[in-house]
């Protein structure tokens, strides 16, 4: 904080010493930039505060059960929050799936194989890619991608991989497993990005070593440069989930808002963020804002989690890692 | 070449191939869905889309000016409100901060950050809409919210890209330090001030789900920024997701619209950064 450097001077001398450094203008930009910087912490805590504060009644009322029930019925007054938190998670972790093979494959090509110029135009494409609104991807889901997966991908699936129960039941186009595709788009720039810088920074004898033991082009890339690298990919891994867990537009217009918990991935289910996007202006009553506004706490907390996850993850890769000096 | 050297060599091979279709995947994304939206959206981009109203569903025509001032408005007051506060934050973090106290601001800045744009609106709602009514203005707030971590954040970045030598000069002419800040500092880091900026205000341009209840939605024109106020994004998705054709049509527009303005805005503050950039790294 703002503390002053102690002198042992009599107190008029300290406080002459203020005028002056007042005067002089440097103590009053600190403290005017201090003010401002002090802002951004204000508005953190007073966001914590007013979830925590406006879900006081659903808190109370259910405590942790919230979590753990999936009864969801407004005119009864029962809210449990599970169908939601297993929508979130599941089309999120679908998106990676999809979106970390794809997104650390592209960031391998562009680092160790695309000539410099392909590679900074592609990478400025990629960039763009991420700068799209989410909502216009939720435009291209709602009327592109929703079709191809009811007409294709979805009874591709059913009859390769229908003997497991997330590929069974009926096609809707509609579900977790659409949601899943447009969040593995949409966090697969930062994915690509992200690991792309960490796989540049690897240095060049890591490459030459390994060629010079012998190793093919990929042995190379994949043995000595990947693992080195893994900081960052983890990193951008982490990033990406974040993204996708809080995604709101793009998954409310094509999870298909189905308050139930479904096993089979066609299947149309809700996510925390569809349903606050959907019901926060219509919800009526004392209980029923303050249930959406327990979700949006637990979704706040979701999300701290993971960004703390990966935290810990980066620190723990650190210490044990050995590709680091 | 034995048999399993050259399996070695065919799987390095296959491999990097590999690499290479994502690459390829990834960037035709984009083009993807640039082509979509053009093919669906430009031949409802005219002039009546720019200066009508939208119309009630069933009649065929009208347009989106209300939703495009609207967007306008609240993005122009998220401006005015959150690149000062970003921007003067940034300038503490990277020239005044000391140790405890700006890694706490860093870590909280971090946190706003990655705190999801939908429980912004929940905030804002809380603190603004349930005291006055749904305004432009509280659009505006949840807007700025996102805007100055980004900005804060961006600004630290660049500033602290200014070399130290440069500052030294100044103060070893006498400048005092905001003096050297103001004079020095901060002209050496304006492009990528400037980049960072341009790039937190076309990220904003396309938030929706903060809008969708502080701002609203409107389908006239409101009676001035304390009035519900439309937004083009917010329009987008009540038009994209209402059962009527001609709707879908002018979603597709508005998204096209949408697209290029926040991609041109992309392109212009990289264009700003790599034209000479003023700090060496």
């Amino acid at each position: 904080m703002a503390t002053l450097p102690a002198v042992s001077a009599p107190p008029h001398a300290g406080a002459r010493a203020l005028v002056m450094r007042l005067r002089k203008g440097d103590e009053v930009a600190r403290l005017i930039t201090l003010a401002f910087a002090s802002s951004i912490l204000l508005v953190t805590v007073a966001l914590v505060y007013q979830l925590w504060v406006g879900s006081e009644l659903a808190r109370h009322k259910f405590g942790f059960h919230f979590l753990t029930t999936s009864m969801w019925d407004p005119v009864s007054g029962q809210f449990g929050a599970l169908p939601f938190i297993y929508g979130t998670v599941i089309t999120s972790v679908i998106a990676l799936l999809i979106a970390v093979p794809l997104g650390v494959g592209a960031a391998i090509f562009l680092s160790e194989l695309a000539p410099a110029r392909l590679s900074s135009t592609f990478t400025f494409f990629i960039e763009l890619l991420a700068a799209v609104p989410s909502v216009i991807f939720g435009v291209l889901a709602f009327f592109a991608i929703v079709p191809l997966m009811r007409d294709y991908v979805d009874p591709f699936l059913k009859k390769t991989l229908g003997f497991l129960p997330f590929f069974s039941g009926p096609i809707f186009g509609y579900g977790y497993l659409t949601a899943g595709v447009i969040l593995a788009i949409m966090t697969l720039p930062f994915i690509i990005s992200i690991s792309r810088e960490a796989l540049l920074d690897v240095p060049v004898e890591q490459r030459e070593a390994a060629l010079a033991l012998g190793a093919t082009r990929w042995e190379s890339t994949w043995q000595a440069v990947v693992p080195w690298a893994r900081l960052g990919i983890f990193g951008s891994i982490f990033l990406a989930l974040a993204r996708a867990l809080g995604e709101t537009m793009a998954v409310t217009m094509v999870i298909g808002n189905d308050p139930n918990i479904h096993a089979s991935l066609f299947a149309p289910g809700y996510a925390i963020a569809a349903i606050l996007a959907n019901d926060f202006t219509e919800a009526t009553g004392d209980l029923y804002p303050q249930a959406l506004v327990a979700l949006g706490l637990v979704l706040f907390l979701l999300t701290i989690v993971i960004n703390a996850l990966a935290r810990l993850l980066i620190i723990a890769t650190t210490r044990r890692g050995s590709a680091h000096p | 070449m034995t048999l399993r050297n050259r399996w070695r060599q065919s799987l390095s091979f296959f491999m990097l191939t590999l690499t290479g279709i994502c690459a390829v995947v990834a960037v035709s994304l984009l083009f993807l869905i640039l082509g979509d939206l053009f093919y669906n959206g430009w031949r409802s981009v005219d002039w009546d889309f720019f200066t009508k109203l939208p119309l009630p569903p069933g009649e065929t025509g009208g347009g989106m000016a209300n939703a495009i001032v609207g967007s306008i408005e609240i993005v122009l007051l998220a401006t005015i409100m959150g690149l000062p506060v970003g921007f003067m934050a940034g300038v503490y973090l990277s020239e005044f901060g000391g140790k405890t106290f700006a890694f706490l601001v860093r870590y909280m800045a971090d946190l706003l950050n990655g705190v999801p744009s939908i429980v912004i609106g929940i905030f804002v709602w809380i603190v603004v809409v349930r005291r006055y009514h749904f305004s432009a203005y509280a659009g505006g707030i949840a807007l700025a919210l996102i805007l100055i971590p980004i900005t804060a954040r961006s600004t630290e970045q660049f500033m602290n890209a200014v070399p130290q030598t440069l500052r030294e000069g100044a103060l070893a002419l006498g400048a005092s330090k905001w003096k050297t800040i103001a004079t020095v500092v901060v002209p050496a880091a304006y492009r990528g001030i400037a980049t960072g900026m341009i790039l937190g205000v076309a990220r904003i341009s396309g938030e929706t789900a903060p809008l969708l209840f502080t701002s609203l939605n409107n389908q006239f024109w409101g009676a001035g920024l304390r009035d519900q106020t439309a937004s083009l994004p917010v329009m987008i998705y009540s038009h994209a997701m209402s059962p009527y054709d001609d709707w879908h049509r002018q979603a597709w527009a508005a998204g096209l619209v949408l697209l290029i303005g926040v991609l041109f805005a992309n392109v212009a503050a990289r264009l700003i950064l790599s034209r000479g950039i003023a700090v060496q790294k």
